[in-house]
């Protein structure tokens, strides 16, 4: 039997551009991928839109945070038995002709988890202000530091997960801004991450979830998070993919 | 500690326990809460009455005047009750997020089986 695989597209308000996400995931990856947006509460008439798209639409009752939403795709996958599932932000952010290159990387690592790191390429351009691109590195600096791994895009939501980390991460994932400890996360259960660079577009409609008056909140939450992250202790064992 | 202050410290944790029991017998207050509220009271009754206790626990954490160390138990207690307030609140709303996200998947699986009957 073929593999099933699930694009899972996080959308809250997204109006302008999760029509042009949806196709541009339908025309860029082959047929035996299945499309979920989960549109996260939107009163902006999102999911309606994606639905138009083709896409299929599961709806929360009212806006999770984007940790909830990505959590309901994971729940959605382990449910329907998925093997793959890539996230690919609502927001235009993410080349979906780069999940290639994602899925090559996992089939050659074995790795659980593969992350599209805009900063892993040497002619990377991410016109990001200086703020966000300093608080990206601290995340990075730490994270290598704890997990003697060298991790340069935290922050990065472009994600390739396998069928163990889609029921670890089903059963239990991290609320709000959940990137950066997804990585702790999967460093406690002792599965396996790596990186490939990938291109990242600027966002071209909507608001980022991260306003600037949130991001000293992010900031702190983060770290503490990390550090808390740090006091938990590791599992003996890799945990059981069923 | 003067006549009137016991008085009043008396009569309000006796108020507070009277309180607490009558909302736990109309079923307005869950026995898991009520329990760290009844304790609170129950000590701060207890330190009321028994002056001597009160003037030993004074003593024993350096505290000159010895209602200043009642109401240094009671916002012990207060913050005591707000943690366990906060531990409540972060549990119910992990729970009402699977909730959330169980209703949304089972909702999207009722929209595809109804449309796959309109179909046939």
């Amino acid at each position: 039997m073929a593999e099933r695989k699930l694009v899972v597209i996080p959308a809250y308000n997204e109006r302008d551009s999760v029509v042009a996400v949806v196709e541009s995931v339908r025309s860029a990856m082959p047929e035996n991928w299945d499309i979920v947006v989960i549109d996260d509460g939107s009163d902006d008439g999102t999911g309606a839109k994606a639905a138009r798209a083709g896409a299929h639409i599961v709806r929360t009752p009212f806006n999770l945070g984007i940790g909830g939403a990505v959590q309901t795709g994971f729940i959605y996958a382990r449910d329907r038995g998925y093997h793959q599932m890539v996230q690919i932000d609502g927001d235009g952010q993410h080349e979906p002709s780069a999940v290639e290159s994602l899925q090559k990387a996992m089939s050659e690592s074995g790795a659980d988890m593969i992350c599209g790191s805009r900063f892993l390429s040497h002619d990377y351009t991410y016109p990001a202000p200086i703020s966000r691109r300093t608080g990206i590195h601290i995340f990075a600096f730490l994270l290598s530091t704890f997990l003697r791994q060298r991790i340069t895009d935290p922050t990065s939501g472009f994600r390739l997960y396998n069928r163990r980390a889609i029921e670890l991460f089903a059963s239990d994932y991290p609320h709000d801004y959940p990137e950066v400890e997804v990585v702790m996360m999967l460093h406690q259960h002792r599965l396996k991450m790596k990186e490939v660079p990938v291109k990242m577009n600027l966002r071209e409609e909507g608001v980022s979830s991260i306003s600037t008056s949130k991001s000293a909140y992010y900031m702190v939450k983060v770290l503490l998070a990390l550090f808390v992250g740090l006091l938990r202790t590791r599992d003996r064992q890799p945990a059981e993919g069923a | 500690m003067g006549h009137r202050i016991q008085l009043v410290a008396v009569f309000g944790a006796l108020l507070l326990l009277v309180l607490v029991i009558e909302l736990v017998r109309r079923r307005r207050l869950n026995e898991r809460y009520a329990l760290l509220w009844m304790l609170s009271a129950f000590v701060i009754l207890g330190l009321s009455i028994w002056q001597g206790l009160l003037e030993q626990l004074a003593k024993l954490i350096g505290i000159a005047y010895p209602p200043n160390a009642l109401f240094l138990a009671a916002i012990f207690f207060i913050l005591l009750l707000l943690l366990n307030m906060s531990v409540a609140l972060s549990r119910l709303q992990g729970e009402t997020r699977i909730l959330a996200q169980r209703l949304a998947i089972l909702e999207s699986d009722h929209e595809q089986t109804s449309e796959n009957e309109e179909d046939w």
